[in-house]
């Protein structure tokens, strides 16, 4: 399939419902911190960017959130080009220009105070990272407490960003800054609001 | 409804629902902290909730089940207007079983019936800022904010002491959101101050006029402001629902007549109405024969009148003045 093909194929079937279907999925993971929301793959964009992760990106991204994407998603022409025909987002020069992150690789990615944390008067205007992860269950575990956690919870994450706890830990301490993550796994997602802390398992 | 090109599913149209659900969900990832947010002109005057219609319009779907409450009441003008424009727009259910809707909006109680998970309440805000009637700048109140500067509020709530002898504020009743944010939890009455902490519900609040968006998500510390000394308390009703009896619930009082007759009723329409139309109430009027319940059986009604007045107005009575 050429590159033309590729990059307009694969949007949204149903642009109102499934934006909707999505969005409800990301507000219910990002109000219950460490659950698993179910999503259907609404969206077939090129490799490497997941179903998942573009469906999310369709969703909330337009020509107001300059988007960044990690080298794995620069580098192919294709996934560029399909979120630029079907989002419209421009591309963030750096991580802290933007308002979201698509990071294909998170083992390998840019540490989290480099993405715009917002600033004190402002907290929201910080970057939310969207995670491209194989699954939540498989790595390591991360026992979970804050805001929308009845007492705790658990998620196992694959492919983490390396001393993810202690960098987590940091962006903690800078509430209300700090950056949101979205983990977009193949049949679901989980949300790591700034308010969320990672309680250390013990051994 | 015919099939004639109208709006969008829900009014708005998508580019402004992606502005609106990111606003959303940076404030359930900041809660307390009002979102800015382009808020866009509604068929509706602002004051009328057009914060609120335009959260319930951006995360509203075909399978949500809506319920709308002016107050307590699903039957007065607000919400009746509020539940036809998304029944038209959305084709959305509609309810006003409080069990049963996936999505309240409200201005501003929050229903007597527990909420559960996976309820979301949408409240319609005025003034979303709880600094500023005491400071009007909004430079100044964001800095506050940013500073967690809050000593004014204590201060204001001091002064009522100071006058009053306890704090007077029955309504707004300023709560701090898991220890960061001093919120405004819309002009609820105070007696819904102790549900909005740890609710298993999300609460967003949307305020159109004054372009603001804030969340609580589910199980979140909201502590209502108070001192050691002047610890924070509910309003209390010397008597039960003149209806369905409730007791422990928020009641509204109705003027009946020119002659100071009132009486006080559920302000939750459909919690009363539960209540009165339960076969196991002693209220309800087809079980009440030989039911006990010891109420007066001899009327047709399962409502039973409230003593309005210890002396009835009698013939002429008022005529006087004239």
């Amino acid at each position: 399939m050429d590159i033309a093909t590729q990059s307009i194929d694969g949007g949204f079937a149903d642009p109102v419902f499934n934006a909707q279907t999505v969005f409800r999925a990301v507000m219910d993971a990002m109000a219950r911190p460490g659950s698993v929301q179910p999503l259907a793959a609404f969206a077939r964009p090129p490799a490497p960017l997941s179903a998942t992760a573009g469906a999310i990106a369709l969703s909330l991204c337009d020509h107001d959130t300059p988007l960044w994407l990690d080298p794995a998603l620069q580098a192919p022409a294709a996934a560029k080009s399909w979120l630029g025909f079907h989002a419209g987002a421009p591309l963030a020069n750096t991580p802290a220009d933007a308002h979201f992150a698509l990071i294909a690789n998170p083992a390998e990615m840019a540490a989290l105070d480099g993405f715009s944390q917002g600033t004190q008067d402002y907290p929201d205007r910080s970057t939310t990272l969207i995670l491209q992860v194989s699954d939540l269950t498989s790595g390591n575990p991360l026992l979970l407490e804050g805001p929308g956690i009845e007492t705790t919870a658990t998620i196992a994450p694959a492919q983490m960003p390396r001393h993810f706890v202690e960098q987590w830990k940091q962006n903690s301490q800078r509430f209300p800054r700090g950056v949101d993550i979205i983990l977009a796994a193949r049949d679901g997602i989980a949300c790591l609001p700034r308010t969320t802390r990672i309680k250390t398992m013990e051994a | 409804m015919t099939d004639i090109a109208t709006y969008n599913f829900a009014y708005l149209d998508e580019q402004t629902k992606r502005m609106i659900r990111r606003a959303i969900l940076k404030g359930i990832a900041i809660p307390g902290y009002q979102v800015p947010f382009a808020s866009r002109e509604m068929p509706m005057p602002y004051g009328w909730g057009t914060g609120g219609v335009q959260v319930t319009a951006s995360i509203i779907g075909p399978d949500d089940v809506l319920k709308v409450i002016d107050q307590g009441a699903d039957d007065t003008t607000n919400a009746v207007s509020i539940r036809a424009f998304f029944k038209k727009v959305a084709n959305v259910a509609v309810t006003t079983d409080t069990a049963t809707a996936t999505i309240i909006q409200t201005r501003h109680r929050i229903p007597e019936h527990p909420l559960s998970a996976g309820q979301v309440l949408v409240y319609q805000v005025p003034i979303p800022e709880p600094l500023r009637f005491l400071e009007p700048r909004e430079t100044e109140t964001r800095k506050m904010h940013a500073l967690e500067e809050y000593g004014l509020m204590h201060v204001k709530l001091y002064e009522d002491i100071a006058r009053h002898g306890r704090i007077a504020t029955t309504y707004a009743y300023p709560v701090k959101v898991e220890g960061r944010y001093v919120m405004d939890p819309s002009p609820t009455p105070k007696f819904d101050n102790p549900k909005m902490h740890r609710s298993p519900a999300l609460q967003l609040f949307g305020a159109g006029r004054e372009k603001r968006i804030y969340a609580v998500p589910p199980f979140t510390d909201v502590v209502s402001l108070d001192f050691e000394d002047h610890p924070f308390e509910v309003q209390t009703f010397d008597q039960p629902c003149a209806l369905c009896a409730a007791e422990n619930v928020y009641l509204d009082e109705v003027i009946l007549d020119d002659h100071g007759g009132h009486m006080f009723v559920c302000s939750d329409t459909d919690h009363c109405e539960k209540r009165r139309n339960a076969p196991t109430s002693p209220l309800w009027g087809g079980r009440a024969e030989g039911a006990g319940g010891g109420l007066d059986q001899s009327t047709s009604h399962s409502i039973p009148t409230p003593a309005l007045r210890a002396d009835p107005p009698h013939k002429g009575e008022g005529k006087e003045a004239q």
